[in-house]
């Protein structure tokens, strides 16, 4: 396909500026990964990790050979400490710690370009949300910052049903201590009237309350079960 | 055929005139669609990202009230909640998944549930290319734009089923039968950067970026998207994305359904084309109503 290879060129002719690559790479693109390099000294590898990542996501993980399509298409990669295929790899040794520490796991855009190009079909994408699933479990969310704009996000679905923009925004600068969050865009915005002042008001907000309650209700009892 | 609507939460207010541009085409286009009463959030990218079954539980809850309105399938605009849509039904065939989400719901999902398509897929469906263009009264000649996807509206393409997932060309299609001239755009697939301009604008500032400046150097006069995320970070986020780049673009960013508007006729106003950040109207004087014949 013509239009694949100019992607791949165009790549090439685009590479991310100094500036933006990596500020701290553990690993450089093509290392793989040593086991005596991975985890803390005295900390033993996970034994099951590997196997839960594959039940718990239904992917093949046992297959990824590292052929690194995912990482060349990623377009977090040039903010990722750990690159995708370096996950891939850290999970199939169990290396849960190395794993769970990576920043990489909150920047994924999710984009789902790893799993298209993955030629043994894996869907990346889906291992790299289901180890942010585990993480979050386990209360081990690297970059907070991300987890805290999804959870300000979700607190406003639960109290109006739907989204509303400008109540994710003051949670998410009181949540953050970020206050000047995206206030160069307040002027067009408002201008443009791209915000609606207040939450649309419907019925069902109290329908999809009753799910975020039940939804907590059976985490903690899943947490008290652990 | 009865089809229901689903305009998703920024139709209501980021992306008003995508909501307003869309229900103007819909019309001239005899599409008649009838918004469903009382639907919620699909939970977008945060619920899915805090836990599967809470994300479609939201997304079900949708779902079901299409189905019990005896809807013969879903439209919504944004290709994140056709995605949350999709997967959702996807993964409610397996029964003990399906009890977990009921378990969040008031009442149990309906067993059979419609299924979802996007409006430009809908669109693409249901009006074939040489209708289009007879339908126009203005030419898009002089325009040369290109189309701009998105991560979602083709991936994962086994539950998205939209064309080549690497280069689709329905806008294409679509645009050039009315004139356009439609630049070949290597990165019409690309992510944008999604919602980490609040939490890490670099992701999206850089990646935003990247796409503007192809856009730009290609010399399109517009990008033309079908993603109200994509088109914030594209056209709201547009400064941004000029700083993390050090050039300016200027370019608009206008949805497809805003563009077929202006071709079919309807006024700018009706297709909330003010709203726009990066406004476009120095590409209003260069259309011009159709003079040759059909297939001329």
């Amino acid at each position: 396909m013509p239009c694949r290879q100019l992607i791949h060129h165009m790549e090439a002719a685009f590479p991310p500026r100094p500036s933006q690559r990596a500020i701290h790479a553990e690993y450089s693109m093509n290392e793989t990964i040593r086991l005596s390099k991975s985890s803390s000294p005295g900390v033993a590898a996970s034994p099951s990790f590997s196997q839960e990542v594959a039940s718990t996501s239904k992917q093949p993980i046992h297959t990824c050979y590292q052929c690194g399509n995912c990482s060349a298409g990623c377009p977090a990669a040039f903010a990722y400490d750990l690159q995708v295929n370096q996950i891939m790899r850290a999970v199939q040794l169990n290396q849960k710690d190395l794993v769970y520490r990576a920043k990489s796991l909150w920047l994924c855009l999710g984009c789902a370009t790893c799993s298209l190009r993955c030629p043994n079909n894996i869907d990346v994408a889906c291992v790299m949300e289901t180890l942010r699933h585990m993480a979050r479990a386990e209360k081990k969310a690297t970059v907070p910052v991300v987890e805290k704009f999804w959870l300000s996000f979700l607190n406003m679905i639960r109290t109006f049903g739907r989204s509303y923009e400008i109540g994710t925004m003051v949670l998410f600068m009181l949540r953050s201590l970020r206050l000047t969050t995206d206030v160069d865009l307040a002027p067009q915005a408002l201008v443009k009237r791209k915000l609606g002042l207040l939450p649309h008001t419907h019925q069902g907000r109290e329908a999809v309350g009753r799910i975020f309650t039940r939804f907590h209700e059976l985490q903690c009892k899943a947490r008290e079960g652990r | 055929m009865h089809l229901a609507y689903f305009p998703g939460c920024s139709a209501k207010g980021s992306s008003l005139d995508y909501e307003l541009s869309t229900q103007a085409v819909l019309n001239a286009l005899g599409i008649t669609v009838w918004e469903i009463d009382d639907w919620n959030c699909c939970g977008s990218t945060p619920a899915h990202a805090v836990s599967t079954e809470l994300s479609s539980a939201l997304c079900a809850r949708n779902l079901d009230l299409a189905a019990k309105a005896g809807a013969d399938q879903l439209l919504t605009p944004c290709p994140s909640c056709l995605s949350n849509f999709r997967a959702t039904a996807k993964r409610l065939e397996d029964p003990d998944f399906r009890e977990k989400v009921n378990a969040l719901l008031d009442t149990p999902c309906a067993e059979t549930l419609p299924p979802t398509s996007s409006v430009l897929q809908a669109i693409g469906e249901l009006v074939d290319c040489e209708t289009l263009a007879k339908k126009a009264t203005i030419s898009l000649k002089g325009l040369k734009l290109v189309a701009y996807y998105g991560c979602l509206m083709s991936r994962p393409p086994e539950l998205m089923h939209f064309e080549d997932p690497e280069n689709p060309m329905l806008i294409e299609r679509m645009l050039e039968a009315l004139g356009a001239e439609m630049l070949d755009f290597p990165l019409k697939t690309a992510c944008c950067g999604a919602a980490f301009g609040i939490p890490k604008r670099p992701l999206t500032a850089q990646n935003s970026g990247r796409i503007l400046e192809l856009a730009a150097n290609l010399g399109a006069d517009a990008i033309v998207t079908c993603c109200p995320l994509c088109q914030m970070n594209l056209d709201l986020r547009q400064a941004q994305a000029e700083k993390a780049m050090g050039r300016h673009f200027g370019l608009p960013v206008p949805y497809f359904t805003q563009i077929l508007g202006l071709a079919l006729g309807i006024a700018p106003q009706d297709l909330g084309l003010a709203k726009l950040v990066v406004p476009m109207d120095a590409l209003l004087p260069k259309l011009a109503p159709k003079t040759s014949a059909p297939n001329a």
